[in-house]
């Protein structure tokens, strides 16, 4: 048990060292002028790791797993509420991108986006 | 009312009531920050313009609070490590590092904001400031909610170490749980916000 325990020890220091670097890699290579599509996959290519380490390590996910009681799904039930959970999740975040995806092209802004426009008095569509 | 499973493992989902119980409610947070992502995304693809974050915030401060955050979340693994090698007083160090950590997090939230006002900077300046302070501002909530729960079980919750120990040491890894969900919501909130 005692054991056990040291051993986990040494998983979260090597974590802590892990997401310290990362956070200076994500401000060091905000620094490299990236064209804005690239530099959002970078950031978030470099947050999405230490999130996992966060969640596999830190909330322990790695040893949920072998939990499986619901074993006629192959999930353990953190992992099946998860699933569920991320499957929600990327619908909330595509749905604006279809949205807008639908309106490539036209010129569209929010009305209440308020800030400061270089297209002032451009005519545009209500909708 | 006797309260089922809070430190035996319920058969039928493997956990106890009390981990089931908060992963369920993060599986909610998630929903919660999730909406605000998605608001986030919506506004800047229709913003004729969108700043720079590291323009507008001080990123050096910004970097400061995520080593901070993930600091209080490295002393929290470490306070609920001390319980289950049985060492209370490791616990309490461990756990008291982590409220003073967030505190400090708080601390430099309200140097930024403060600045940030003092230049006439508000929710109402502009669509991205209006999304900077609503998430911010409902992350820093997250911190001062975990700061009470933490104090309460470093305080005058720890008493339960005496009578039940499994108990106690399920309800630090429940906090432990949340607090882990509040430093990585933050992970993705400082790129997006100070740096992209």
């Amino acid at each position: 048990m005692s054991d056990d325990v040291h051993h986990h020890i040494r998983i979260y220091k090597k974590v802590a060292m892990a997401l310290g670097v990362l956070t200076v890699v994500t401000v060091a290579v905000s620094y490299i002028d990236f064209a804005v599509p690239m530099a959002i996959t970078v950031a978030l290519i470099i947050a999405a790791t230490k999130g996992s380490l966060v969640v596999s390590c830190f909330m322990h996910l790695m040893e949920e797993k072998k939990v499986v009681p619901l074993s006629k799904w192959g999930f353990g039930t953190i992992l099946a509420t998860l699933v569920v959970t991320v499957f929600f999740f990327l619908v909330l975040i595509f749905i604006p991108i279809f949205g807008h995806a639908d309106r490539v092209g036209e010129y569209f802004t929010l009305p209440n986006a308020n800030a400061p426009t270089a297209t002032e008095g451009a005519t545009h569509d209500a909708h | 009312m006797e309260i089922q499973y809070i430190a035996d493992e319920r058969p039928d989902t493997g956990l106890t009531n009390v981990k089931l119980g908060i992963w369920l409610f993060l599986a909610s947070e998630v929903m919660l920050f999730g909406a605000l992502f998605s608001s986030y995304v919506l506004l800047r693809l229709l913003a004729p313009e969108w700043p720079v974050g590291a323009d507008v915030l001080n990123v050096p401060m910004g970097t400061f609070n995520t080593a901070v955050l993930i600091g209080s979340s490295v002393t929290m693994v470490f306070a609920y490590a001390s319980l289950k090698m049985d060492d209370l007083a490791g616990f309490k160090k461990f756990m008291a590092m982590t409220i003073g950590l967030s505190l400090l997090f708080m601390v430099v939230k309200g140097f930024e904001y403060s600045h940030e006002f003092d230049i006439g900077n508000f929710p109402s300046t502009s669509t991205y400031l209006a999304i900077y302070f609503t998430m911010t501002g409902l992350h820093a909530l997250h911190i001062i909610g975990g700061v009470i729960v933490n104090s309460y079980l470093l305080g005058p919750g720890s008493k339960m170490w005496e009578t039940n120990k499994t108990q106690f040491t399920n309800r630090i890894e429940a906090a432990g749980l949340y607090w882990h969900f509040v430093d990585l919501v933050w992970i993705f909130l400082f790129p997006v916000l100070y740096l992209l």
